[in-house]
């Protein structure tokens, strides 16, 4: 072991260094700061890019949507409605359709909070609120699995105002989790209680269907509710045939358009751009941050380039005598490696705590998780082969001095 | 002396003008990424109002439920219950107050050719305008009698005058909205204040209202409100029953010049809290709260995580670029010893090198500010395609950004050139020149 050491010139290298305190230093400091950087910028990322990959629970790439305001007097809102949905329906291409009052992901929704015992000091479970008909699975391409969906008597009106809840409710698994003890098919036929007091009894569960508002932490609780709304804004949730989105949308903005004066039909949008919209800063972030974490390493490569490079002009008549003593290019080349694999060590070693150190700020400061280690491992293998292929030109070239240079005067 | 510096500057770049790219174009780069998160960060935290931001107050009662606080942290809920809001504003206590909530509604233009439409619009009362300096290309706002009469009275938004009446004054005319006429007093000019400070609850940097029309006429139900609605009380049907609720959807500013006007009137909250009390609300009566526009920005948290987050790390980025930048002077510096030398023995004095050798690395620094000016625009442009409409206004440079960019480059390049200058001027001549 010892031998082995002492033929990797580990001791005059580390002489040497100390001759250069600044310089090895500098490429050092600059390594840990880029890994404290590097690991925490794709921790970020990650975060970011998990969240995006949740699934919606939606058929999102046959979906959109559209607003309906009316603004005629003496407007019967219920009769029209009921026409609208049925013209959407018999177009060729449409699968189903169904009246909503909130859109999934994208930002502005119904919340209300259910328990399992009724009364007024009991904790309940935050929800979003969906109300929707009997074509409301269907119209948002979602999964049932278990109980049954909304039968048409089910459906009731809601009057502007009104604080009456129906009979039924279809819940998400995670919402039948949540008040279950994680026990999801236990829920099914089982009384909540809505509002307090209002029971309701869940007669069917989805596997998934995600809140309007991305960033609240129970975005996977959601529960469906058999009302259609009595009002002058409603928004109309439409499902089409693979491929035949695009399509329709501008096919049926105009038939809603044109059959009825007293209204306009507004905001025509498809769920994709919906998802686009509702992560475009998780989006742009994190273009940011590899942009950023791209940048910096090609930074950080060519300061040791052109520091390793400094270094092997200043030494070329060492080099040369060592070459003229004996030393193969390959022994050179090899000293120089590892003289960079010395300094990125303890840079790497400093840069670990530096991202520890972040992280913990980050996660007081921001509340983010904490980082994994995973990560860090690989942010220092990453880093340790950045140095090697960093230095890998200059030691090259000197490895390339001839033994002759020995003998000149100056180089 | 100093334009032969600046020539020997420019000639030693030349020699090493691989180095010399480098530490410019780090330099550049560190510049343009903390510029691009700093002009995010500076405008997100500008003062809307500066010359009465100490004047204006957000007011927040705690009438929220019994076992649970509205926040997290305890504080106060962000907006009030309709009944105190009106009570606070009907009492008059303060020199101004506005009490408003959002509100949308669809406009028939008179001519029957164009579309109906939808407005995003504010329910407001008439000291809106006074007390947050709207500017009027046309009339004014409505007086106190047309808030208390609900009149139907409205203010329009320059964009909208100009496709409603072709941008002529339009003072007087009529507008059909929601099914009704309302009378226009007056045109607000070009005006969009970022934070949008007096409504930051469905976005602190959405743009302004396009109408404004009376508080009071949300109780004839004619359009519909917008903004956030939070109800922790089951309440009964009807609209009424609403309006009596502990639902909270008002928001209330006052306007009170002096110290002791807001200690009066912060009494004056408590003691309605406290009264309140006695009638079984305001389980924390002593929770209220009377934050001017600043301190109400800053506890909202206008600057979102994702900004300040990314400013930290730009800064650390600036430092690695510092870093690589000092590395390179030093090793660009020592490796002119032997000049050095040969400069000392024909009589530059140490303070000659050393003011030669910081205007080469202010040179540098100049260079990479300047690039990195070019990239922050170019980083601003694409932060604004990448995260959309809202960042329009809030990603733009300034003077004193620009200014600001300058001098923190050339201030950093001094920096690190300060080190490598001084070990520069530690050269002995005779040891160089002897080896000459």
């Amino acid at each position: 072991m010892l031998e082995l050491l002492a033929r990797l010139e580990l001791g005059p290298m580390f002489r040497a260094l100390m001759r250069n305190k600044i310089g090895a230093l500098l490429i050092a400091l600059q390594i840990a700061l880029t890994l404290t950087i590097m690991v925490n910028a794709i921790f970020m990322m990650q975060e970011r890019s998990q969240q995006m990959a949740r699934a919606s629970g939606l058929d999102e790439t046959n979906t959109f949507y559209l607003s309906n305001t009316i603004f005629a007097q003496n407007y019967n809102v219920k009769t029209a409605l009921q026409q609208d949905l049925q013209r959407i329906r018999q177009i060729p291409g449409v699968v189903d359709v169904t009246q909503i009052n909130a859109i999934p992901l994208s930002g502005g929704g119904w919340s209300m909070s259910l328990q399992t015992k009724a009364g007024d000091d009991i904790e309940g479970t935050g929800s979003a609120v969906y109300m929707v008909d009997e074509h409301g699975i269907d119209a948002l391409g979602l999964e049932l699995i278990a109980g049954e969906n909304f039968q048409s008597p089910d459906i009731g009106w809601r009057e502007i105002g009104s604080t009456k809840w129906p009979a039924k409710t279809i819940i998400t698994k995670a919402l039948a989790e949540a008040m279950f003890e994680g026990d999801w098919k236990s829920a099914l036929g089982k009384t909540v209680y809505i509002d307090n007091h209002q029971p309701m009894q869940i007669t069917g569960i989805i596997n998934t269907l995600q809140a309007p508002w991305n960033g609240w932490n129970g975005v996977e609780r959601s529960m469906l509710v058999p009302q259609q709304l009595d009002g002058k804004g409603s928004r109309f949730f439409i499902r089409t045939e693979p491929g035949r989105r695009d399509e329709l949308m501008p096919v049926i903005e105009k038939m809603l358009a044109e059959s009825d004066r007293g209204r306009i039909i507004r905001k025509v949008t498809s769920m994709e751009q919906t998802r686009d919209e509702s992560y475009q800063e998780h989006q742009a972030t994190n273009t940011i941050l590899l942009t950023v974490i791209i940048v910096l390493t090609l930074i950080t490569g060519f300061g040791i380039v052109g520091l390793a490079m400094f270094s092997i002009n200043r030494r070329t008549r060492q080099i040369g005598t060592r070459r003229a003593l004996g030393a193969s290019q390959w022994q050179v080349m090899r000293y120089f490696m590892l003289e960079n694999l010395l300094i990125s060590f303890a840079g790497v070693v400093l840069g670990a705590a530096g991202a520890v150190g972040l992280n913990i700020w980050l996660v007081s400061t921001f509340s983010m998780s904490p980082l994994s280690p995973v990560l860090l491992v690989i942010g220092v293998i990453a880093l340790l082969i950045v140095g090697q292929l960093a230095v890998s030109y200059p030691a090259l070239v000197a490895s390339k001095i001839s033994p002759a240079t020995a003998t000149r005067g100056r180089a | 002396m100093f334009s032969y510096y600046l020539k020997l500057a420019w000639l030693s770049c030349k020699r090493t003008w691989g180095m010399t790219l480098l530490m410019v174009c780090a330099i550049g780069l560190g510049i343009g990424a903390s510029m691009t998160t700093i002009t995010v960060n500076y405008l997100m935290s500008a003062n809307p109002i500066p010359h009465k931001s100490e004047q204006l107050y957000f007011v927040q009662l705690d009438a929220w439920q019994p076992n649970d606080s509205f926040n997290d942290d305890g504080d106060a809920p962000t907006q009030l219950t309709y009944r105190d809001a009106t009570y606070l504003w009907q009492a008059q206590k303060a020199k101004r107050q506005s009490i408003q909530s959002g509100m949308s509604a669809v406009i028939e233009p008179a001519d029957k050719e164009v579309l109906p439409f939808m407005v995003q619009g504010r329910a407001n009362s008439a000291d809106f305008f006074p007390m947050f300096d709207v500017p009027f290309l046309y009339g004014s706002g409505w007086d106190h009698q047309a808030d208390l009469k609900k009149e139907r009275v409205i203010v329009i938004n320059a964009e909208l005058n100009e496709r409603l009446f072709g941008g002529k004054d339009s003072t007087g005319q009529t507008v059909r909205m929601a099914g009704e006429d309302y009378k226009i007093t007056g045109v607000i000019d070009r005006w969009n204040p970022k934070p949008k400070f007096y409504d930051i609850s469905t976005g602190a940097f959405n743009d302004v209202e396009e109408v404004f029309v009376p508080f009071s006429l949300i109780t004839e139900q004619k359009f519909s409100r917008s903004g956030n609605t939070n109800c922790w009380k089951p309440t009964e049907s009807g609209f009424q029953a609403f309006l009596d609720s502990e639902c909270i959807w008002v928001q209330l500013w006052v306007e009170l010049p002096t110290a002791q006007d807001k200690e009066a009137y912060f009494s004056f909250m408590n003691a309605y809290a406290k009264e309140q009390h006695q009638y079984g609300r305001f389980a924390r009566t002593d929770n209220n709260k009377l934050r001017d526009v600043m301190q109400w920005l800053e506890y909202a948290e206008v600057v979102s995580d994702d900004a300040s987050m990314m400013m930290a790390m730009s800064l650390m980025f600036l430092l690695v670029c510092l870093l690589n930048t000092l590395g390179l002077l030093l090793a660009k510096f020592l490796g002119k010893a032997a000049e050095i030398g040969v400069r000392q023995a024909l009589g530059a004095s140490r303070n000659d090198l050393f003011i030669q050798h910081l205007i080469e690395s202010g040179c540098i620094g100049l260079a990479g500010g300047l690039l990195g000016l070019i990239l922050a625009l170019l980083g601003l442009e694409a932060i604004k395609v990448m995260y959309g409409d809202w960042i329009r206004d809030l990603a733009q440079l300034d003077f004193t950004l620009v200014a600001m960019a300058i001098s923190l480059a050339v201030v950093s390049a001094l920096l690190a050139g300060l080190y490598p200058t001084w070990r520069a001027c530690q050269v002995q001549p005779s040891v160089q020149l002897k080896s000459q």
